[in-house]
């Protein structure tokens, strides 16, 4: 059975759709990269699947026993987060919230939990540090060591490399094509580093103009690379 | 400097004197608790609005000539607490603009109110000691004193036992929701305190100075600490000390309470800064 299912799903705001009529599954260990030019609607469908947008028609569901708030999210940075006052292990602890229910302090599971997902990001150097006091490329694999505590299954990264250098960039898509390799964990990115992004992935989702989904060789000699290729060279 | 310690002593001797240290001590306690989720939130403004309403509300309550003006002032800022923050959410209105309208419109129709209905010969004085607090603390009933206490007591509670939730959803409201934390209802849950607070806080330090005990803890911690619980203790013991020190010189040298409490604090926060600069 697949994690995530989505049926002929229109997705946009307020009535108004950005994406129409897209169909698609993940199943366990892909690696989806989803890429589209920036207004296509990328930052939506991940709103969807997280559930903080209701689709406009159609369904993305969960399946094989996943809940919806067992995927780990690897968000953007808020200008919010640049000066929040928190440890490296505050915030790996807070990917625990979605188990509590309304306990108010974690148990011992839980923040075993975490330092176990501190080591697996190889922050144990880091983890009084605070939090704003850290680089770019140890500020992601903080935030990927939370998404880690609320999902042993499932992460979703919104484009996970931005304003990184290639060298933090180069090791961090390692990292996350370690988590799916030896792990076994499924990957959804959204990324608009369409050669990176390539050569990690199993499967690709095109969202835009043209929709298209399937492996990445298939998408390779596929009709929407090419409208890509042809909106990027414009 | 045997005066000091005299004069002290024999205003300690009044029980109303005792009430109010008591009392002004909790709230400073729970102010500076929110603070921290406020500032990093973008939500000081909010407190700001509120405190307007809260003075609109108490200009209410005393042309209304109740005997005790806070279950009023109470409920009415906090339906105005919901009441912004549901504005604040829409993008059709600017949040900001809608709270600037808001706070405004209470304090301008406050003080209107209290010009065609006057209840006591002197107003000036009323609308002055409901801005900047003067001594309402030392003039509070016994029910106040006791709904203070408990309203403290409730608001520390709170705190305490959403800790954990509160710092997820300030720090990555998304991240919350995506993992089934009810972030709207959270929020809603921190505007209503704040909306205590501020009612409780008006008592003290009177309704303009009130985001200063709110805000001033927090920026003062946030100098210095690098982790939310510790950010979070000292904004409580910093507060704390600042006001009892505020309410202690204001007895010995008869200043207004609000804003020697505020004055105390702007030193502390000076302070701090500079230790942050030296801390590197």
């Amino acid at each position: 059975m697949s994690l995530l299912i989505c049926e002929n799903a229109s997705l946009g705001y307020e009535g108004r759709p950005i994406v129409q009529n897209l169909s698609f599954t993940v199943e366990e260990g892909d690696y989806l990269c989803v890429v589209g030019e920036n207004g296509s609607g990328k930052s939506t469908l991940m709103k969807t699947i997280l559930g903080l947008t209701p689709p406009l028609k159609g369904s993305i569901k969960t399946g094989d026993g996943l809940k919806a708030n067992e995927i780990g999210y690897l968000p953007q940075q808020t200008p919010v987060q640049r000066d929040f006052p928190a440890t490296v292990r505050e915030i790996v602890r807070s990917g625990c919230q979605n188990r509590m229910g309304l306990k108010p302090f974690y148990s011992k599971e839980d923040k075993a939990r975490a330092e176990e997902n501190i080591r697996r990001m190889g922050l144990e150097e880091l983890a009084g540090r605070c939090y704003r006091e850290l680089s770019g490329g140890q500020q992601q694999r903080v935030l990927l060591a939370r998404a880690l505590c609320a999902t042993g299954r499932l992460l979703l990264l919104d484009e996970p490399v931005a304003g990184l250098d290639p060298k933090v960039t180069a090791e961090l898509y390692q990292l996350i094509a370690d988590l799916n390799r030896k792990d076994g964990i499924t990957i959804i990115m959204i990324s608009h580093d369409l050669n990176a992004a390539l050569a990690y992935a199993s499967k690709v989702l095109h969202v835009g103009h043209h929709l298209f989904f399937g492996s990445k060789e298939a998408y390779l000699d596929s009709e929407a690379l090419s409208g890509l290729n042809r909106e990027v060279t414009a | 400097m045997n005066g000091i310690f005299d004069k002290l002593a024999a205003s300690l001797e009044f029980p109303f004197v005792r009430y109010a240290l008591i009392v002004g001590t909790l709230i400073a306690l729970c102010s500076s608790l929110f603070g921290v989720t406020l500032v990093l939130k973008r939500f000081s403004f909010i407190g700001d609005g509120l405190s307007h309403v809260a003075f609109g509300a108490m200009a209410i309550a005393m042309i209304l000539r109740l005997t005790n003006e806070m279950p009023l002032v109470l409920v009415l800022t906090i339906i105005s607490a919901v009441l912004l923050l549901r504005t604040g959410q829409n993008t059709k209105i600017r949040g900001d603009a809608a709270v600037a309208m808001v706070s405004v419109g209470a304090l301008a129709l406050g003080y209107l109110l209290m010009n065609l209905f006057p209840t006591s010969s002197n107003l000036s004085g009323d609308v002055c000691s409901t801005l900047f607090g003067a001594f309402s603390i030392l003039t509070l009933s016994q029910t106040e004193v006791w709904l203070s206490v408990a309203l403290s007591l409730l608001v520390v509670g709170l705190f305490v036992f959403f800790y954990n939730k509160i710092f997820a959803v300030t720090f990555d409201e998304n991240f919350s929701r995506a993992t089934g934390v009810n972030a709207p209802g959270y929020n809603l849950l921190i505007a209503v305190i704040v909306a205590v607070i501020i009612v409780l806080a008006m008592n003290l330090v009177g309704s303009l100075l009130i985001s200063a005990l709110i805000i001033f803890p927090a920026l003062s911690a946030m100098r210095v600490y690098k982790s939310f619980l510790s950010v979070t203790i000292c904004a409580a013991v910093v507060s704390v000390i600042c006001a009892v020190l505020g309410m202690l010189i204001a007895i010995v040298a008869d200043t207004p309470v609000g804003s020697t409490i505020v004055a105390v604090n702007i030193a502390a926060f000076l302070s701090f800064a500079l230790a942050g600069k030296l801390k590197g």
